[in-house]
């Protein structure tokens, strides 16, 4: 669930877009020289932006009474890394805001942030780091989807709270935190989990049809994929 | 095993419906009168952001104008994407049988 339009005043909208643009350039360059230098990646970058697309549109009903859904980046972070993901989610934001008021232009930079960039960063991390402890590679990529789920949204809860911080008797900035986190975040943590095992699943099948594409891209080394296919013949 | 992740995977989502179904059984007994559970989650949000007085400054420049409409533009972004994946699946998996 992303900010609904209007729901940010001035200045906290354009801080937002300010600090995504960066990311956004950084993202447009780095597709441009993918574009350039590995065209055999384009059709999973096509899969990985569709990816998104499905699961952002997939409203799910979470323990506590509420509706939220998953945001589908996990993958694509994974794949071709966090600037180039912030692209792909302007794109399904776009797509929502114009089409569906759901969340909105003046807030789209903030969610660009949350969902495009500090998600992402978080799970591109976890599974670099995963990856040199040499955790297992499913539960690596189920780690990291998760985690970006959910930091997505305690990132949202945070950018409401700097927004709108509660009278000091409420608690103030810590107040109002919680109060958005206990929302947004609590109300994420079983669709976290189905989005980590399904992109962990998508993940076994790439592996199954274009491991040299994974190779290619620095996702997996050659010797981690011989012992995967060894494995599940 | 050749199909661990498949098993798993169909677990949890089992698992996430049964708590589903059994939340809302409990959800839907307490729920006085026209009340309706299953908002999202950005309403509710919404709703604390208004009660301190807050106007939205903005409104949106579009609004499906009814939900079923709105269940339109959500289905077709799902089907866009779900063709896309299919197809280079699809692709990929026949190069693959092919060589």
């Amino acid at each position: 669930m992303h900010i609904m339009e209007g729901f940010l005043p001035s200045p906290w909208w354009q801080i937002w877009f300010i600090v995504a643009i960066p990311f956004l350039v950084l993202g447009l360059y780095q597709l441009k020289k993918l574009f350039a230098e590995k065209r055999e990646t384009i059709p999973l970058l096509a899969v990985a932006g569709a990816f998104v697309f499905v699961l952002s549109s997939l409203k799910l009903p979470s323990v506590n009474g509420s509706c939220s859904h998953p945001t589908g980046t996990g993958l694509s972070a994974i794949l071709f890394g966090p600037f180039i993901t912030s692209i792909l989610a302007l794109i399904v934001l776009l797509y929502q805001a114009i089409f569906l008021a759901h969340g909105g232009l003046t807030t789209l930079g903030a969610n660009v942030f949350s969902m495009g960039i500090s998600g992402p960063i978080v799970a591109y991390a976890l599974y670099v780091a995963g990856k040199k402890a040499s955790l297992n590679t499913f539960v690596n990529v189920f780690i990291a989807a998760t985690v970006a789920d959910l930091f997505t949204y305690v990132v949202t809860a945070g950018q409401l709270a700097l927004a709108f911080p509660a009278p000091a008797a409420q608690g103030g900035l810590l107040g109002s935190f919680s109060a958005f986190l206990v929302i947004f975040a609590l109300t994420q943590v079983p669709l976290a989990i189905i989005e980590g095992v399904i992109i962990a699943l998508v993940f076994k099948y790439i592996i199954d049809v274009r491991p040299d594409i994974l190779v290619k891209l620095n996702v997996l080394t050659q010797n981690t994929v011989n012992r995967i296919r060894e494995a599940a013949s | 095993m050749k199909y661990k992740a498949e098993i798993i995977a169909g677990i949890v989502i089992l698992a996430f419906a049964i708590i589903f179904l059994l939340t809302n059984a409990s959800i839907q007994q307490n729920l006085a009168e026209g009340e309706e559970a299953w908002g999202g989650a950005d309403g509710q949000a919404a709703e604390i952001i208004e009660s301190s007085g807050y106007e939205p400054w903005v409104s949106p420049v579009w609004e499906p104008p009814s939900g079923e409409i709105e269940s339109l533009f959500f289905s077709l972004q799902a089907a866009i994407g779900a063709l896309i994946i299919g197809y280079f699946f699809g692709y990929y998996r026949s190069r693959q049988a092919a060589s």
